[in-house]
């Protein structure tokens, strides 16, 4: 990704994507503290790969930065007006009861897309993920590949200037998962600020620009990807680098 | 022969009697038409309900469920005083109309379409929501989107309303008076006749109406399980 990075950085057509800030943010439930108080800035090109244990807290961040929940305590801000066009893209896709490209329709609708051009939109999606075949099939009949490309797909007619992927290949194959990584590419080419959760290393390897590291809902390291797989500075960092289970 | 209700019922129906097939026709106008304006009423009703949270829902859910079971003549009572010479609405002299048995039914059909078509939505809700709020949906434009997709299920539902508005005879009766060639329809027409004493006469009109709603649940099966199967 390193080579990536720098053609993009010297590209000026690439504006560069809006920051996100988390100050001090907490999320607690039923009085139990389940993530922070962390504070961390998301300014670099990225891909931001988010990772860590299970139950660390690498979703619940994801959701805290999209909006689906609201922090108990601190404050989540973007760089620039307003709060940045966005999407995600979900473990297990949630794909409407209708055909793939009526599915990508739906999303240009809710969005205010003109009517006129959201069917072109939606077909070049769809071509540029592969899906062009599956067009009109019952998008929840498809593959589970297919389903997550068509996800990928949704999430690209809405142009967003900020992607999160909460663990998108844990259910695929090698191929399906070679192609998601393929399409995450294409959105941080695009300009995308990409923030994903991964708790497999060796995709993190091939992806990442920066690392943020979770353990027990808390941030433990914030570094450039390969400061993280080199030199991890915190315990936990380490042994999870090294391979070894964490509690 | 003339005894027999599989005999009579086919005589009816091969003759077309002119009588019967009036009668059949305004049961399928009253019925259908009461099921299509509760429909247009309670699914919009049943996924508001699903939706927002407001004070007091759990009680509006209770009253929905409730009503389901409300006894057709209870209905049938209730629209009687409103449409009554005496009552609110009888200037309008809608009473022994067909339009007061339609609002009868739809009185009757409203409670089971919205609190079917509300927790079949809120099911779907469950699983949509995220994506929903991903994709900045505010609760309004939710409403069109769960609906349309939880389409087969309603259909479902519908067949229920439908079932219920057939097969019910205190309500039109009360409002309709079994007026011959007027608001005579299936149910009233069965009663009639059974109290006539022609049992032969009243079993067929029973297995007439019998089949008519088997063709109608045959239908609209094979049009959900055509749709089904293109949309998953």
């Amino acid at each position: 990704m390193t080579s990536l990075n720098a053609s993009l950085l010297a590209s000026s057509a690439v504006m560069p994507p809006p920051a996100l800030c988390f100050e001090g943010v907490a999320f607690s439930h039923e009085d139990k503290l389940l993530l922070g108080p962390c504070s961390f800035t998301l300014d670099g090109i990225g891909p931001t790969l988010v990772m860590g244990p299970n139950g660390a807290g690498k979703s619940l961040l994801l959701r805290l930065a999209h909006g689906l929940l609201s922090p108990t305590e601190g404050k989540i801000a973007w760089s620039g007006e307003g709060r940045p066009r966005q999407a995600m893209v979900f473990q297990q896709p949630v794909l409407l009861r209708r055909s793939a490209v009526a599915n990508l329709i739906h999303a240009l609708a809710v969005n205010n897309i003109p009517r006129r051009v959201r069917s072109k939109l939606a077909l070049d999606a769809l071509e540029r993920f592969g899906l062009s075949a599956c067009a009109n099939k019952p998008a929840r009949v498809l593959s589970g590949g297919q389903q997550q490309r068509l996800a990928l797909a949704r999430a690209w007619v809405l142009s967003p200037q900020v992607l999160f992927l909460d663990e998108p290949t844990s259910a695929l194959d090698p191929a399906a998962i070679k192609a998601v990584e393929a399409a995450v590419r294409e959105f941080h080419q695009r300009g995308t600020r990409i923030v994903m959760t991964t708790h497999d290393i060796h995709q993190a390897r091939r992806l990442a620009g920066d690392v943020l590291f979770l353990s027990g809902g808390k941030v433990r390291e914030h570094t450039p990807a390969e400061a993280f797989f080199n030199t991890p500075v915190s315990p936990e960092a380490q042994a999870f680098v090294a391979g070894e289970l964490l509690e | 022969m003339e005894n027999n209700a599989f005999y009579v019922a086919l005589s009816l129906l091969v003759n077309l009697d002119a009588s019967l097939f009036q009668i059949v026709v305004l049961s399928l106008q009253v019925s259908l038409l009461a099921v299509l304006i509760a429909a247009v009423l309670g699914f919009p009703l049943g996924a508001a309900v699903a939706l927002w949270r407001f004070p007091g829902r759990g009680g509006v859910i209770v009253v929905l469920n409730a009503l389901m079971g409300l006894p057709p003549v209870v209905a049938g009572l209730m629209v009687y005083l409103l449409l009554s010479r005496a009552g609110p609405l009888g200037e309008l002299g809608f009473l022994f109309t067909p339009g007061a048995m339609v609002i009868a039914q739809v009185v009757l059909v409203l409670p089971i379409l919205a609190a079917l078509s509300r927790q079949k939505v809120e099911e779907m809700l469950g699983e949509y929501r995220e994506q929903f709020v991903s994709l900045g949906m505010s609760r309004g434009r939710m409403m069109p989107t769960l609906l349309w997709d939880a389409r087969f299920a309603l259909l479902t539902v519908l067949l229920a309303g439908f079932g219920r508005a057939s097969a019910e005879v205190g309500a039109v009766m009360m409002v309709g008076g079994n007026i011959d060639g007027v608001t005579r329809v299936m149910t009233t027409a069965i009663v009639l006749e059974t109290g006539k004493g022609n049992l032969p006469l009243a079993l067929g009109l029973g297995i007439v109406l019998l089949t008519l709603v088997m063709l109608i649940n045959a239908g609209a099966y094979w049009v959900g399980e055509r749709t089904r199967r293109r949309a998953g």
